[in-house]
């Protein structure tokens, strides 16, 4: 006799709920978090109105308003709850130190939103929310009033933004190769003089070398003073702006950006706006400690990093698992060898960073400086964190992964095939290479799926093997011999760390540590559909056979 | 030695070569025998069925005709297999010629995850030829002699998937017929196919012979009473009695042959 407790029980309905319920916490959460970042992320593209609030104090209050919330008697013990209050982003963090500003709902006396207001954003200190007093040329007036000068200012910001692109190409690609120009020369009358007393023709070689460097060097001084006239050019104009308060504050042109009137812009244009600022996000290059600016170097980074790490990783795992599965003979040795393998991918990835820094930094690297590179010592070329490092690093992170997916990819290969074609009079190799690795790509490139994902999202490796807050070029560039293997990098895990952890400004930060984990996510999702678009069609290819 | 075919007083012995001679054949898997003194000759440009119950040695038998036990670890095998002659188990032999010459045909089709000419050319590739058009040749050649070529010829670059059981089975013969061998094993061909696509590989099996040595192991008695030349009966990995086809199945001179036959064990 059973009780209807327990028939219920031995149905299996309560088992069948619980993993229900376990499926949808999972759900709920994964879709949480990532509502939580795309709406914090999305938000910070769209530019919101200018509120301007008069208090009762008479004090004024201008800015965007950034949220609202219930006062907590933390701030507040005395008062009695319910009461909330708006921060509002106020920028001009040169006059006041703050971006942000909380104003107790209590303390407003009004609220409007006038067109004339202009948001400046400018190359430092953030933007700036104020109206326009007047425009000057050196000291000379050209144009006064808040319309006027507003008219004069937007073909200013273009021209300006011109200049800016043309100084910072001099600076960057023509001085910078000149640079480098003077840099390799040196170093080759360094690498001449380091062996033993220079004969006639090496010392002929020494001339023409530093016949070169004074070339360079003259060429440089020519640049510097082109550099120095666009300089005076950029700093010409200067705008008089006005806060809420009254108060004055002169900025060059040159610090500005772009210009908006928010107030009075449409819907229309503030779409256009918004994909605009995604896009420059996503193209430009960091500003201010990185709490502004793009992202561009991390995503060029984390893409990179992740290619050259599925370069390495996948014949190393491959054969590994080739040799395991295929050729060792099965017994204790192997089947330790795989447990080994296995527990690899549980160690902590700090460690793997240690061991990257001690064998492929200081071992490897070293070495190779000191045989190929020894006229640049005491400065390391190889021996140092670099992005071929960091990537060799979370290969090794994630072999496991690819060697244990590539292993179950071979094992499903149906013996048919291999006595098919070996039946054929194929040898082994020939039958791994023509019908075993095609049929277990599919296992293959499960493999490297999964290890991309590890490897995009992982941070703490990276810090001592090359990843840098702030990388001054590329890992790639115009510059011989254009792949720069060497060269330190940013990664957007690391960049999300700087921002949010570690940046001065936290408020200002904020926003950002969304946007850059926005993108991460997004470069792992997109990564790895590439894979699984190639494994699908691979998958349809080598379908199992009929029968 | 009282199966042995040199013993059988038949007069088509003499009309046909000895191509495989098995002589005092023990097969061992680890400690474990599965064949037991087999002391066969197969005749050239015959077909030579293999019958018996499940589990009786007949796939061992045609593994080790073309060393593809070499693959199982710890199988061993005592006597001598010689192919025109030759020991095939001999010091100088290269696996993959015998291979070459000794090809086989699987109880579950196993065309690879390729075109239909890719799977007919793997082989011809495998052994160094590269021209087009040799290679066309003999895709064309390979897939006539499987009777399948009229049903092909217009979607050769298809996936072999693509074709039915029977379809698949003859595309496996075409494959192995393009190495051009001497003998074709046969593994329970017909097994997973339906009664029509089992007629179609019969039929073939009389024009295979024209060329060729086949040794082929069934379960069904009637299709080796139909399709082939000589019969070995086996029980327990031993030959109880081997004979022509016609013989073995209206006179048979053991017992057990006779049980077996009529259906009253296996
Ligand atoms: N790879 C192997 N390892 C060990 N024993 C095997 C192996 N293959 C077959 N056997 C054994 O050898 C005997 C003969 O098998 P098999 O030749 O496949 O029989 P049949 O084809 O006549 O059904 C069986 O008892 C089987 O269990
Ligand atoms: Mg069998």
């Amino acid at each position: 006799m059973r009780s209807p407790f327990k028939k219920f029980l031995a149905s299996g309905n309560v088992f069948i709920w619980g993993c229900a319920a376990g499926v949808s916490v999972s759900l709920l959460m994964v879709f949480g978090l990532l509502l939580l970042i795309v709406i914090n992320g999305l938000g910070y593209f769209w530019t919101a109105n200018i509120v301007e609030l008069t208090l009762k104090d008479k004090q004024h209050v201008m800015g965007q308003l950034a949220g609202r919330e219930v006062i907590p008697r933390s701030v507040t013990p005395d008062r009695p709850e319910g009461k909330s209050r708006l921060r509002v982003k106020i920028g001009n963090r040169d006059i006041y130190g703050l971006d942000f500003k909380w104003v107790n709902d209590d303390q407003i006396a009004s609220e409007t939103y006038s067109p004339d207001i202009a948001l400046l954003e400018r190359r430092e200190w953030g933007n700036m929310y104020a109206r326009i007093k007047a425009v000057y040329k050196g000291e000379m007036l050209q144009a006064e009033g808040n319309d006027a000068g507003w008219i004069a200012l937007a073909p200013l910001i273009d021209t300006t933004n011109a200049l800016y692109q043309q100084i910072t190409r001099i600076e960057r690609i023509e001085i910078g190769s000149i640079n480098t120009d003077i840099e390799q020369a040196r170093l080759k009358i360094r690498a001449l003089e380091m062996g033993a007393a220079p004969d006639t023709r090496e010392s002929g070689q020494i001339d023409s070398l530093k016949a070169q460097v004074a070339a360079a060097e003259s060429r440089y001084q020519e640049r510097t003073l082109e550099l120095d006239t666009l300089r005076t050019q950029f700093n010409e104009y200067s705008v008089l702006m006005v806060d809420a308060n009254g108060r004055e504050k002169q900025i060059p042109v040159g610090q500005i950006i772009r210009a908006l009137r928010p107030n009075e812009i449409g819907l229309m244009h503030k779409c256009w706006i918004y994909l605009t600022n995604v896009w420059s996000v996503l193209s430009t290059e960091p500003r201010e400690a990185n709490t502004e600016g793009g992202i561009f170097p991390a995503i060029f980074g984390t893409v990179m990093m992740v290619i050259i790490m599925s370069l390495a990783v996948v014949p190393f795992g491959v054969l590994a698992a080739l040799y395991l599965r295929e050729y060792a003979r099965q017994g204790v040795m192997v089947r330790l060898v795989r447990i080994a393998v296995n527990n690899l991918a549980g160690v902590p990835s700090i460690v793997f960073g240690v061991f990257g820094l001690g064998f492929f930094i200081y071992a490897v690297g070293g070495t190779l400086d000191t045989l190929f590179f020894p006229e640049r010592l005491p400065t390391p070329t190889f021996g140092t964190g670099g992005i071929l490092w960091a990537s060799l690093t979370l290969a090794l992170l994630t072999v496991p992964v690819v060697i244990v997916s590539t292993e179950e990819g071979l094992a499903a290969v149906p013996r048919e095939f291999r006595e098919g074609s070996l039946a054929l009079g194929a040898t082994k190799l020939e039958t791994m290479l023509k019908v075993v690795i095609p049929s277990a790509l599919p296992g293959i490139l499960t493999g490297l799926i999964l290890s991309m994902a590890r490897a995009a999202g992982e941070v703490a490796p990276l810090m001592l093997t090359g990843v840098v807050k702030l990388a001054p070029s590329l890992p790639v560039d115009g510059s011989w011999p254009f792949f720069h293997f060497d060269r330190k990098f940013m990664h957007l895990g690391f960049h999300i760390y700087d921002v949010g952890f570690q940046s001065p400004n936290v408020e200002a930060a904020k926003p950002m540590v969304y946007i850059t984990t926005l993108v991460l996510i997004t470069v792992v999702v997109l990564l790895n559909l590439t894979a699984i678009v190639l494994r699908n069609h691979l998958r349809k290819k080598y379908a199992g056979s009929v029968l | 030695m009282q199966n042995g075919l040199r013993q059988s007083p038949d007069r088509n012995y003499k009309d046909h070569a000895v191509k495989l001679t098995l002589n005092q054949v023990n097969f061992f898997y680890g400690d474990r025998q599965a064949l037991f003194k087999i002391d066969i000759e197969i005749l050239t440009n015959q077909v030579t069925s293999f019958i018996g119950p499940s589990g009786c040695g007949k796939s061992t038998l045609l593994r080790c005709l073309n060393r593809l036990n070499d693959l199982v670890e710890g199988a061993r095998l005592e006597g001598t297999m010689l192919l025109d002659g030759i020991d095939i188990y001999g010091p100088n032999v290269d696996i993959t010629d015998l291979r070459k010459r000794v090809g086989m045909v699987f109880q579950k089709s196993n065309p690879f995850p390729k075109s239909i000419y890719e799977n007919v050319a793997y082989g011809p590739r495998l052994h160094g030829i590269r021209n087009r058009g040799r290679l066309d040749q003999i895709v064309e050649e390979g897939l006539i002699g499987a009777g399948l070529w009229e049903e092909v010829k217009d979607r050769l670059q298809a996936s072999a998937f693509g074709l039915s059981g029977g379809q698949q089975q003859r595309l496996c013969i075409a494959r192995a017929l393009a190495v051009k061998p001497d003998v074709l094993l046969m593994d329970e061909p017909c097994s997973a196919l339906d009664p029509v696509a089992t007629a179609k590989i019969e039929e073939l099996l009389f024009s295979l012979k024209q060329d060729l040595t086949v040794v082929i192991v069934t379960h069904n008695m009637q299709q080796a009473a139909r399709v082939s030349d000589w019969t070995a009966f086996m029980y327990l990995g031993e030959i109880v009695e081997y004979g022509l086809t016609k013989e073995i199945f209206t006179t048979p001179s053991k017992k057990q042959t006779d049980d077996y036959i009529t259906g009253r064990f296996g």
